[in-house]
Formats: C-alpha cells, structure tokens, sequence
C-alpha cells in the first residue's frame, strides 16, 4: 500500500474521471447526483454516466462522473479514481482504472491484488466507519454520503456548498435523516485520507466562466421541462424503460399548469389519447422507447393522414424486440422515419445533449405546431439518465403559452387545403359556412370528405410531402467543428455529441485534418448538406447501429440514398454502450 | 395558464342556430338499404333537436367499421379514426375539454374485439362520455366473418362450419368493467331507442347503449326474436320505483349490479332498457380536482414564474 502523508498543497487538475461502483440499492447514484449538482453550482463542467440492472433491486451498478474546468464533452473513456464498495466492483472496474490511478476502496469488503503495480490503492473501512458513525440501527445505510465526504476531502471541494446540497435535498423530510446524512458527511471529510494517499488534488479555476447561472439535470429531466417550455400541456404515455421518468415528471408537473398526463392501459391508448388531446385543440404528447414505439405505430400514421400535429419521444435503447432495456443504441432512427405503412412522412429531430433535449423539445413542439404534422423526438438511454450542467435557458423569452383557439372559421375553412398548410379547427369552433369538419385516417377531399380520386390521392399525398420540403428549406444547416473542408469529416446524430467532438478535438491537437458535423434534422434533412459533404475527401457516419446487410448504418445509409455519394461511409457500435473516444479515433483511421 | 375552458357541457338556451335534421345531415350514408343503423342516425338526429346542443360543441367520434362511419354523416365537429381506438382518442377530448360533448360511434367488432381492452379502461376510469355501440353480431364492411358476439354456431367466411367461441357477452363486460350507465336496445324499437341514448347523454360519466341493429346483408333477421311485429318478445326492464308498494319489489334496481349482471344472463333476445345507472366521480372530475388543488398551491402562478421556479431550486 502506498502511505505516506500527503502534500500539505494539493496537486492542481482540470479533469477528474470518478468511478463509483457498488450495488444499486447503496445508492451511489446520489453521490453522482450531488457531485454533479456540486459542479454545475461551481465553476466546473460535469459529465456523468450510469448503468443501472434491469432488475428491480439489487444487482450491480455504477456511476461514473466527471468532472472538469472548461468542457466535459464525454463521461470519459478511463476512471482516473475507482470508489469500489466490494469485490466483485473492484474485479468488474479495475479494467477501467488508467494506469497510475486511484483505486479507493472498502476495506471491509475488498481484497485487491496488490501485485499489480499499475494502481495506487487506498484502503478506507467504509463499512464499518460508516457503522461507528452512525451507531445503531442505521447500519451500513449512509456509506455513500461517507463517501461523499471522502471524495471531498481527496478533491478539496467546498464542503459547505455540499453542506448546502445536503440541506436542501433531505430538509423537506424526517430531521433525522438530515442529521444522519451530515454526520456520515463529516465522517468522511474527516478521515486523514491524506495519510494514505500521496496527493490531493483541486480543481483548476476557469479562464472563461460562464456569466449565466447553471442548471443541473438529466436528459429525461431537460426533455420534460423543454415540453412544459414548448406549452405543451397535455400528454398520455404508458411506462417503459428508459423513458419513464419523462412521463413521472409530467405526470406530476402538468396540472400545475392547468394541464394533465394520463397514464393508459397501453401504448396504442397513450398514442390515441395524445391524438384527442391534440385533436381538441391542445399539442399533444406521447412517448416511449423501441417496443412501444411500434405499437404506437399505427397511429403515428393517422396523425400524418389527419394531419394532426403530436410529438413522441422515443427514448431508444438497445433492440430489436424487448431487446437490451438498460442500455444505449441509436437503432430506431428507420423506425422514426419509416415506421408503418404507406407513404407517411414525419418529422424526426435528435437532442445530441442534456442541454440540447431542452432546446429539442422546443423545436418540435414549433414544427408540430406550424406545420400540423407527427414529430418524433429522439433521444436515447445514455442522454436519459446523463447528468449534465448547462446554462440556465432565457426562460423569458422561451416560454410559450399557447391558447386554445376557437376563434369562428370563416366561409372558406377547409380542412384540408390543396395549396395551403393544414391549420385545423378545433371542436368548439363555430363554422360560419355551416359545414363542420370530419378530420380523417381515409384518403380525402380538401373538405375531409372520404374519396377513392386517384386525381386527389395523388395531391394530398404531395400535399402531405411537401411541407416537409417545406421544412427542409427552412430548418439551418449544422455547424461544422474544426476546419469547413479537408479530408475527415464525422457525421453523428443524438448522445454521441460528446465523444464525437472529443475525438475530433483530439485528431485535430495531432494535426489531422478531421472534422465533425453532428445533425439534429434527421428527417426531412436540411437542404444544402451536400455542398458540406463535397468539401471533405471522406465522410464518416457514426452511430451506434448495425452495419446492416449492405455495410453501411441507419444515417449514413440515407445519407448515401439521398446524395449518391460513395465516399460517405458507415462507422457502427453495437455494444450496447457508448463510443469510446479512442474507438472514434481509431475508427476514424480505419475507414479509408 | 389552464386552457380548459369551463362552461356547461348540455344545451344552450341562447344558441342563435336551430338544430334540425336539415342542418344535422351531412354526407348521404354508405349503408346498405334497411341497415338497423339509418334508424340509430336518425334516433341521434332526433335527440339533439329535441335537446338543442350547442352545434359547435357536439363531437363525433369513430373507430372503423360500417357504424364507426357514423361522423361523415352527422354535420358536426369529428373524427373517423383507426380500428378499436375510438375509446382512447374520445378520453382525449373529453378530458380536455369539458365544454364539449362528446359521442362515440362504433360497432361490435372494433368495440368488444380489437377495442376490448379501451372499453375495459374507459368504462373503469368513468371517462364522461357516451358511446353508441351498434351491434349486428358480424363483421359486414369485410363482408361475413365472426364477430366477437356472433353466437355459437353462426356460419360465416370464416366459420364456415358454424362459430365455436363463446360470444362476448356486452353488458356483462360492460358491467364488470365499471361503466357507470349500461344500457340496451333494439333498432327496430324507435322510441326506446330514443330514450335510452337520451339518457345515456344526460348520464355523467362512461355511458353505453347497445343498440342490436340488424346487417340485412350478412345477417339477416338476426334480432327478429326481439321484434313483436316478426313475432319476437321486445322485453323491456321494469325499473325499480321506490314507492313503497308491493309490486316494486320485483322491479330491477339500476344500482344493483348483481341484479343487472342476471338480466345479462337471460336467453336472446333477453331485456332491454337500463341494466345499471350508478353515480361515480367522473375521472375528469377527479384530474379536474387535482389541477385546482394544485394550482391553487401554486397560489395561481404563471406557466413562467413556475418553471423558473423550478429551476431555481436545480441550481
């Protein structure tokens, strides 16, 4: 073991990889939770992951947090500190330790192999100090906030903001949770770490803080206050991992603002509710990941028939069929775009970060409402339970508050106009010219009347077509990162922002001429992208899909159908995990 | 800010427009000629000119099916949606909307069948609306399969030996699921007809009528036995009184659901009339409930004051 006492000044850093791994009922998740809640409050960026077992309680699980001065793009690639809780964390996360790095570990309940030297090993009783704190029937409950202590004392972080934290997490319930929660804190700030490790470490201030206070939360979080943003007011969803926490924080949410989330006997009655709801005059939405999706689909097709506008958010995670529950993958894009029968354009739009779920969930509901159509929102697993912290968002000027509007229709009202977009009347509205309106799944005259025209089924199929050409001219192209031409560009959509943009920046620092693009349009697409993809010698689509039978992943394949281009080519990751920086570099090389 | 809209649900004195069967047509029906369903239009025609609903508030609502086809030929607000769904998408509305009235067309297959489980669902939750079920015990727009109320024994296309499967049971399931008035009728019976689906309107929360309304394509006189003038019994429940004489006691109590449960077990053509007409918090009452009280907790903040609130304390 190493001793020695630590230097009185600590080493300074700006990046910090912390591991936790234990049980899922230890709750290290609250450690995460407060140490990133803790950065977004300083001057640091944070970037958490987690994994959590698809069983319902017990089974490992970890949560990994980083934290950095100036910005987190990835949760991290290697653990500069692993916090093991038992020996089954150590022998599953030692792999993940860099050389060099700190294992701190129970030394209740874990034996490490001392004879790899390639770690630096510190033992703390976590158990039993946690026990000796706490004394009585508390027994090992609370060792995570000990571990909070721990970690603050090894980090120098500013324990009174924790304090704070702590304060306002558990003052709302028993007292004596409050206090047993401060006297593990103080436990462990208290323990002369120093005397078992060599170094401290604090963090680096800044060179540019941001002037804007920050936010915390996660992906699922930012999605449903994005909504509540966008006015969206009423919902319907039925449960399903990874999405439905979405649903748990409109459920309790929307009424207060006058509105309401229902929960169905199933996703074909969510699906059909959020239509009525939307239907009644008020934006709907509905959500759910993969299975559910599908079940939804039939009506997915109505809202692009009737014309009426929803949103539905996929939160993906890994498929086909019940498939990998917990984990990520960005499979279900041909779903999104191509899901049910018959030609049935729709919009899908991708939230690539916490922060970006936010502003996504406003741009649906605006393209929802605009152009009366279906838009899926995809976001996935990881972005789901991902702790990021952003600017506060300039809720002032974002806010909407749509009213119902019932304003009387004029002589001339049609449903469904040949040359204009469709704008429906809701019930409730007065019809001037006497003729009220059916909205309708059959094909139809401007009027909604039902028709087997072969002259009109052709129109309106175009009329439903073009106003997603419509949007394709309208929506921005996405900005690139790094140089606007030269020999790699990488393409990615959704959760993989981060690593992505790490890569590259990585690629870049070694004077490779690499690139990055990363789009939130995925269907239409904006117009224009081609002029981009002309500017690079190789265009890499990453993704986390399958090749598929013909080589190339789910974006890239529609990107090769739409621009004919051979050099765009298919970077795939079916692991059920995230990419790796290292393996978006190496993939980058690869692909000649 | 709420955008629900408070206002009476049934009638306006003041409406400036007169509702009569000529403004209420709309589209001439696709039905086949002496369809039971023409006289369950005109029965729906007749009831909201004898109660003059404010027009613009009536809602039309549908599944798919030769009955769910009913919203083209109502000149009302509506919505012709997908197989079974009618039930899920009408709670949308009616939850949404208070200041609507909402009415569900369908017919057998896409209520007891590929519906079942939203009727389920629906009738439990007391979602306050009404729904029309024509019931012809077979599937007519596909032209002659089973239907989930065929009996024992129907031949159809695909059936071609005669039916096997027990039939559904409508107001059993209706019953068992919660719906809070079940009612039962026949086409052929105008004036019955008329009173139960006024009464089901007036009813608040999950309200049904069955109406058995004969396909005189594929199933042709298959409710002859509930018809006196072809021969048949037109049985109708004698409902309790409460009068104290001696004569009541053998009358059917429409809150007692063990009562109604043994109507429903009587041989075809059985009773007809109320079966069960009990008072239960509607659930949009009870969401309503909840928005109050929790806006009220808010103490009536605006959408902005309470995200920003929100993310105050996240950050």
């Amino acid at each position: 073991m190493h001793a020695g006492r630590a230097d009185l000044r600590p080493q300074k850093i700006r990046d910090a990889v912390i591991r936790l791994a234990g049980n899922s009922q230890d709750g290290i998740q609250s450690i995460g939770g407060f140490l990133a809640r803790f950065a977004g409050r300083s001057e640091q960026d944070v970037m958490t992951y987690m994994t959590i077992p698809s069983t319902i309680s017990g089974g490992p699980s970890i949560f990994q947090v980083r934290i950095g001065t100036g910005e987190v793009l990835s949760a991290g690639d290697e653990a500069d500190f692993l916090v093991a809780f038992y020996q089954h964390s150590y022998k599953d996360h030692i792999g993940f330790l860099r050389e060099g790095g700190v294992l701190l570990y129970d030394a209740d309940n874990v034996q490490p192999d001392f004879s790899d030297k390639r770690f630096v090993y510190v033992g703390v009783p976590i158990t039993g100090l946690t026990v000796e704190a706490l004394g009585g029937t508390a027994k090992d409950k609370g060792k995570n906030i000990f571990v909070l202590g721990l970690l603050a004392a090894v980090f120098h972080l500013d324990a009174e903001k924790l304090i704070k934290l702590m304060r306002e997490k558990f003052g709302s319930k028993d007292a004596s949770i409050l206090n047993t929660a401060l006297m593990a804190f103080q436990a462990g700030l208290s323990y002369p770490v120093g005397n078992v490790l060599t170094n401290l470490y604090q963090f680096e201030k800044p060179e540019f803080a941001s002037a804007k206070p920050q936010i915390t939360m996660d992906g699922n979080q930012a999605l449903a206050y994005g909504l509540i943003a966008a006015g969206v007011r009423y919902g319907a969803a039925y449960p399903i991992t990874p999405w439905t926490s979405v649903m748990e924080i409109l459920r309790s949410e929307l009424p207060k603002y006058g509105g309401m989330f229902v929960q169905c006997e199933d996703e074909l009655a969510a699906v059909s509710m959020a239509l009525g709801f939307s239907y009644s005059g008020n934006l709907a939405i509905t959500g759910s990941s993969g299975p559910g999706i599908s079940l939804k689909t039939e009506a997915i097709g109505w809202a692009t028939m009737a014309e009426i506008p929803l949103i539905i958010v996929n939160v993906q995670r890994g498929g086909p069929s019940t498939g990998l529950p917990t984990n990520v993958e960005q499979s279900d894009l041909n779903q999104a775009i191509f899901g049910g029968h018959g030609d049935s354009p729709r919009v899908v739009i991708a939230a690539s970060t916490v922060e970006d779920c936010f502003y996504t969930a406003l741009e649906a509901a605006r393209i929802a409402r605009k152009y009366s159509t279906p838009v899926f929102i995809l976001s996935d697993a990881s972005l789901s339970t991902r702790i990021q912290a952003f600017d506060e968002p300039d809720l002032k000027s974002l806010m909407q508050s749509p009213q119902l509007d019932l304003t009387p229709r004029g002589v001339d009202y049609k449903p469904y106009p040949l040359n204009r977009i469709t704008q429906h009347a809701p019930p409730g509205t007065k019809m001037l010219g006497g003729q009220y309106p059916v909205v309708t799944g059959l094909e139809h005259d401007e009027f909604g009347h039902p028709t087997g025209s072969p002259r009109l089924h052709r129109e309106m199929t175009a009329k439903r077509r073009e106003k997603l050409q419509q949007l394709a001219a309208e929506i921005p192209l996405p900005e690139i990162f790094g140089d606007q031409e030269g020999e790699a560009l990488i393409v990615g959509w959704g959760s993989t922002y981060g690593p992505i943009h790490e890569a590259t920046k990585l690629a870049r620092d070694r004077g490779e001429s690499v690139s990055a693009m990363h789009m939130r349009h995925l269907n239409p697409l904006p117009n224009g992208l081609d002029k981009i993809f002309k500017r690079f010698r190789r265009i890499i689509v990453a993704e986390l899909n399958d090749e598929g039978v013909y080589g190339y992943g789910q974006l890239a394949t529609i990107l090769r159908a739409r621009y004919c281009m051979p050099n765009i080519r298919s970077l795939n990751k079916t692991d059920g995990l995230t990419f790796r920086v290292k393996e978006i570099l190496e993939g980058v090389l690869k692909i000649s | 800010m709420s955008t629900a809209i408070e206002t009476p649900v049934v009638s306006a004195p003041a409406a400036p427009e007169k509702l009569t069967k000529k403004v209420l047509a709309a589209d001439h029906p696709t039905w086949c000629p002496g369809c039971g369903d023409f006289a369950v239009l005109a029965s729906f025609y007749k009831i909201l000119e004898k109660r003059q609903l404010v027009h613009e508030n009536i809602v039309t609502l549908a599944g798919i099916g030769c009955s769910s086809r009913f919203p083209y030929f109502v000149n009302s607000h509506g919505a012709h949606f997908i197989h079974g769904r009618s039930v899920p998408l009408a709670s949308g509305v009616s939850l949404a909307r208070p200041d609507l009235k909402v009415f569900v067309f369908g017919g057998d297959g896409d209520g007891f069948s590929i519906g079942g489980n939203h009727l389920e669902h629906g009738a439990r939750k007391n979602i306050d609306l009404t729904y029309v079920i024509m019931d012809n015990n077979v599937y007519g727009l596909t032209k002659k399969q089973t239907s989930p109320t065929s009996p024992v024994g129907f031949k159809s296309k695909t059936d071609p030996a005669g039916s096997v499967d027990k039939p559904v049971n409508p107001m059993k399931k209706l019953i068992s699921a919660g719906a809070t008035f079940v009612a039962r009728t026949h086409a052929a019976n105008v004036n019955h007809m008329n009173s139960m689906i006024e009464r089901a309107m007036d009813h608040k929360g999950f309200s049904v009528v069955e109406v058995l309304s004969e396909c005189v394509e594929f199933n042709f006189g298959a409710f002859d036995a509930g018809v006196p003038r072809k021969g048949g019994e037109f049985k109708i429940i004698d409902e309790k009184k409460h009068d104290g004489t001696p004569e009541d006691e053998a009358r059917h109590d429409v809150t007692d659901e063990v009562g109604a449960y043994r109507l429903s077990d009587l041989p075809f053509p059985g009773v007809f009339g109320v079966f069960l007409e009990v008072n239960r918090p509607t659930k949009n009452e009870l969401e309503q409930k909840w928005i109050s009280a929790v806006r009220e907790k808010t103490g009536n903040a605006s959408d902005l004051d309470l995200l920003q609130k929100t993310f105050d304390r996240i950050k």
